[in-house]
């Protein structure tokens, strides 16, 4: 029943995607954007990734879609008709993309129980029985996000701080004499 | 200040007053309860940045620059920042390497209930504070586009809509 969920759930991706690449209107674009993380997320949750599904939802079907309306702002909703097709292009695309799905191969099965990163004695196991009495937190996700994996996450939050400062530097630190203004109108009526 | 404006979105701004606390609490539900459930910081700070989003979306971003000034966010930024790398730099103080948490309290179990609260806050500050300036970046930079278009007929449409939001 869960293969069957997960199944019709990628499959929506799959057709979502297509939509996404057909469509010519951006704006439907973007909230089938939203839609397809919203999906990805149900699929997190069903494969039990609840911590995923939960950033999934919040920032690609939240955050994201705000800030691709935001960009759509500085242009037209419609996309320009493409050009010719490339033969050249397509033929790298379906080739990468079968290198891709080769790659694939190798890994072990979805929920593989064998798989190295399940039964590496010095990761998963050891997270597992340990982390209760070494870090506390019931939510293992938690212990090694911030505890074990503590100083990745501190460089996470650096590119975040990073990004920030660059969009910033691209759009938002002009003067806004005439929205100061206004702001300050409201406050003496208020 | 009025207390519903732009009379055209009543339904909206109604809907949205109501929810934007809700979005703020669970925020911080997500944000001291992910010891326990999932979530975290990242999370957390996505969600308390969506409510402020969402208000600024439906009342308009002058209103939402008032509620929450542009520099408080970039303040947020790096204080979040600030507070992760801090408790590194604490636990270096006390002797221990950066961000092993064990000697923050007398019980390692204890510091590391503390060491995790303080870097999870952190992470929730920043992301928020990002969210925020990437949102009221996005705006105002459009905003400065339909001022400079606002003599010419393509920008007449975009700057009638900044007056409606005011």
């Amino acid at each position: 029943m869960e293969t069957f969920i997960v199944g019709v759930l990628l499959s929506f991706l799959v057709i979502i995607a297509i939509g996404i690449i057909v469509l010519r209107d951006l704006l439907a674009a973007v909230i089938l954007l939203g839609v397809y993380s919203l999906i990805a997320a149900g699929a997190f949750v069903v494969m039990d990734a609840v911590d995923v599904a939960f950033t999934e939802a919040a920032v690609g079907a939240g955050i994201s879609t705000i800030l691709y309306l935001g960009a759509l702002r500085f242009t037209t909703d419609r996309q320009k008709p493409r050009g010719h097709d490339s033969l050249p292009a397509l033929l790298f695309v379906v080739i990468t993309g079968a290198l891709l799905i080769y790659g694939t191969l190798d890994m072990p099965h979805y929920g593989s129980a064998t798989s190295p990163a399940q039964t590496h004695e010095q990761v998963a196991v050891r997270f597992l029985e340990v982390s209760g009495d070494e870090v506390g937190p019931p939510n293992i996700v938690t212990s090694v996000l911030a505890s074990y994996r503590g100083y990745d996450t501190l460089g996470e939050t650096v590119v975040v701080f990073a990004a920030g400062i660059a969009v910033m530097s691209l759009l938002g630190l002009r003067r806004r004499r005439p929205v100061d203004e206004v702001v300050d109108d409201e406050r003496a009526e208020s | 200040m009025r207390r519903y404006p732009r009379q055209n979105h009543r339904v909206l701004q109604v809907v949205a007053r109501l929810l934007v606390p809700f979005m703020i609490l669970f925020g911080l539900y997500v944000q001291f309860h992910g010891d326990y459930g999932p979530g975290g910081g990242f999370q957390a700070g996505v969600i308390v940045a969506s409510g402020l989003i969402l208000y600024g979306l439906v009342f308009g971003i002058q209103r939402a620059r008032f509620v929450c000034p542009p520099s408080w966010a970039r303040v947020m930024m790096s204080l979040g920042v600030l507070i992760y790398a801090g408790t590194g730099v604490v636990t270096m103080l006390l002797g221990a390497n950066l961000l092993d948490y064990d000697v923050l309290a007398h019980d390692p179990l204890h510091g590391q209930h503390w060491g995790i609260f303080a870097v999870e806050l952190g992470v929730g500050v920043t992301v928020t504070g990002v969210m925020i300036s990437l949102f009221y970046g996005f705006s105002s930079a459009r905003d400065a586009i339909d001022r400079q278009n606002s003599g010419l007929p393509s920008g007449v449409e975009a700057s009638s809509n900044v007056e409606q939001s005011q």
